[in-house]
């Protein structure tokens, strides 16, 4: 009777479920997920729909990368339901791009610009070089993302803001519906990040951009809503009034929810008002 | 100096064994030099060296099982071969599987691999197998069928290279975006694990079982102090080696030096080298 599969909870009251909406092109229900006996999401429903920019935020350990996982179907749920764009996350994955933080690769790694942006096109490669089409869109994409003329630049020689943007070509050459981006703006140089966030907010007009961030700036000029992720979720509509911003983030621009560690999940994150 | 040049000329001309040893070493350069840039950008040489020591195993099981049950054509190759691609088994599954214990459980098959060439080896029946060569390699004992050998295993792997170059290169920067874009890591994975491992089976005639590794992984990594792109790395790891086979080849011939280490001592002095010049530049 316990089984969450059985019952399914209604979404957030934020989302746009009233009739007259498009579809959902992301719906979870009742998700839970655990690491052996370390429960990380607990019975999470929300939905995301078409052309939304939703920023999704919370502590450290909260699960938040464990959400974007389940999302691209690289971890499976232990419970409840998730489905992108009507599929399983694994069927729907070629149509989300992901967007890893750049700091996570070997810098010396021997490899251009161009050939970093060209894997987005590795589902239609069988074998051999890439066809002229999938170089012409790789090229499209660095030039989206205002590096055209660096297709032979080495990885090695650009600087961090560059490489993240090099990343999010690289998504964007997988054509995708949805774009799922992990902290872009960590590690990356405030005076870079303008140039980012000038990316991000042009790409907001014809995608569904999921955003995992610690950002306050990026949430404001990206995010239409605010998923906050600890354990369970609760969605925030923006713009976050003075007094929600004061409880999330206690005064602090960058947020680190840290001193809130595994071991206290059960403590209240200041948005979990439910 | 030009003396020295038209003795080795002449003799490349003249005595067939060191005609094959060139023919041998050049051809065998194209895939030391393009799979060690694989191995090197993957960071994966100590799996390489496991996978050249635990050979001696495949090597010793031949010998042993050709003299008691007489199969002539069970040679000391095919031995190598089978216990590389065994090794590679292993070796792959263990280290997707209990990626925390990778290094102790791949030093152990190194160990294991070692130990049971000698066991075989010692009890294998008939005159006292020649270890030396296996263990130090003899460039010099190339027949000619082992020229064609190594011209066909290079064109399977320049082969497989050339088809699956971006998917490989692509696993090895990042393989869980690969793999969101159905490109299987673990089968490339599988797949650069075995083109190693064939090239290690040909770098053990070259350079011993023991020092073979250095040869696969030291042209690339000079090779790579100097290009930025994989391709490049590769050119000039393939240069590289063919370099320090010729040279060395001629060089110990002329001076009665053992070729195998020569050749080895030869990648480490371009390695040294390149650390020098590019100081110098910088």
């Amino acid at each position: 009777m316990n089984d969450p599969t059985l019952f399914t909870p209604s979404l957030n009251p934020l989302d746009p479920v009233q009739e007259g909406h498009p579809p959902h092109l992301i719906e979870c229900r009742g998700l839970s997920f655990s690491y052996g006996p370390s429960l990380v999401l607990e019975e999470v429903s929300f939905a995301v729909h078409r052309g939304e920019s939703l920023c999704v935020i919370g502590p450290n350990g909260g699960g938040k990368s464990t959400l974007a996982k389940l999302l691209l179907g690289i971890l499976e749920p232990s419970a409840g339901r998730l489905t992108v764009l009507g599929k399983s996350p694994r069927e729907a994955r070629t149509s989300v791009g992901y967007v890893p933080q750049a700091m996570r690769f070997d810098p010396q790694f021997p490899i251009s610009a161009l050939d970093i942006v060209l894997m987005g096109r590795l589902n239609h490669l069988k074998a051999g070089p890439f066809s002229r089409k999938c170089r012409g869109i790789a090229t499209d994409c660095l030039g989206e993302v205002g590096l055209s003329g660096y297709e032979k630049r080495p990885f090695s020689d650009l600087s961090g803001g560059e490489r993240q943007r090099v990343m999010i070509a690289r998504a964007l050459a997988c054509e995708p519906e949805i774009l799922l981006l992990d902290e872009p703006t960590a590690s990356i140089d405030l005076s870079i990040e303008a140039q980012l966030i000038e990316n991000l907010a042009s790409l907001r007009r014809r995608m569904t951009i999921l955003m995992i961030t610690h950002d306050l700036d990026l949430v404001s000029s990206i995010g239409d809503s605010v998923l906050c992720v600890n354990h369970r979720v609760h969605r925030h509509s923006l713009p976050l009034t003075g007094e929600t911003i004061r409880e999330i983030y206690s005064g602090r621009r960058r947020l680190e929810h840290d001193r809130r560690s595994r071991g206290q999940r059960d403590a209240q994150c200041p948005c979990d008002h439910e | 100096m030009s003396d020295f040049f038209a003795d080795f000329i002449d003799a490349v001309r003249t005595v067939p064994l060191i005609r094959y040893a060139l023919l041998a070493g050049l051809v065998s350069s194209l895939m030391f030099g393009v799979v060690g840039s694989l191995v090197v950008v993957r960071q994966i040489g100590y799996v390489a060296s496991a996978i050249a020591h635990s050979i001696l195993g495949g090597i010793g099981a031949s010998v042993y099982y050709s003299r008691v049950y007489d199969l002539p054509w069970l040679t000391p190759m095919i031995g190598a071969i089978a216990a590389a691609l065994l090794s590679v088994a292993v070796i792959g599954w263990v280290t997707l599987k209990f990626k925390e214990r990778e290094d102790t459980i791949i030093g152990a098959i190194w160990a294991a691999g070692m130990a049971a060439g000698l066991l075989f080896l010692h009890y294998a029946p008939g005159k006292a197998v020649n270890l030396e060569s296996f263990i130090f390699g003899n460039i010099l004992l190339t027949s000619r069928s082992d020229v064609i050998a190594t011209f066909v295993l290079g064109i399977i792997v320049m082969g497989l290279v050339a088809l699956f170059y971006h998917k490989l290169v692509a696993v090895s920067f990042d393989e869980e975006f690969a793999a969101l874009r159905g490109v299987s890591s673990r089968a490339y994975y599988f797949l650069l694990l075995t083109l190693t491992a064939l090239s290690v089976v040909l770098m053990v005639r070259v350079a011993g079982l023991i020092l073979s590794q250095a040869l696969l992984i030291l042209p690339a990594a000079t090779a790579s102090r100097f290009s930025r792109s994989l391709w490049a790395i590769m050119v000039v790891a393939v240069g590289i080696t063919a370099l320090a086979n010729t040279a060395g080849l001629a060089l110990s011939y002329q001076y009665d030096i053992p070729t195998g280490p020569f050749i080895v001592f030869l990648a480490v002095f371009f390695y040294a080298l390149s650390f020098l010049l590019k100081r110098k530049r910088a």
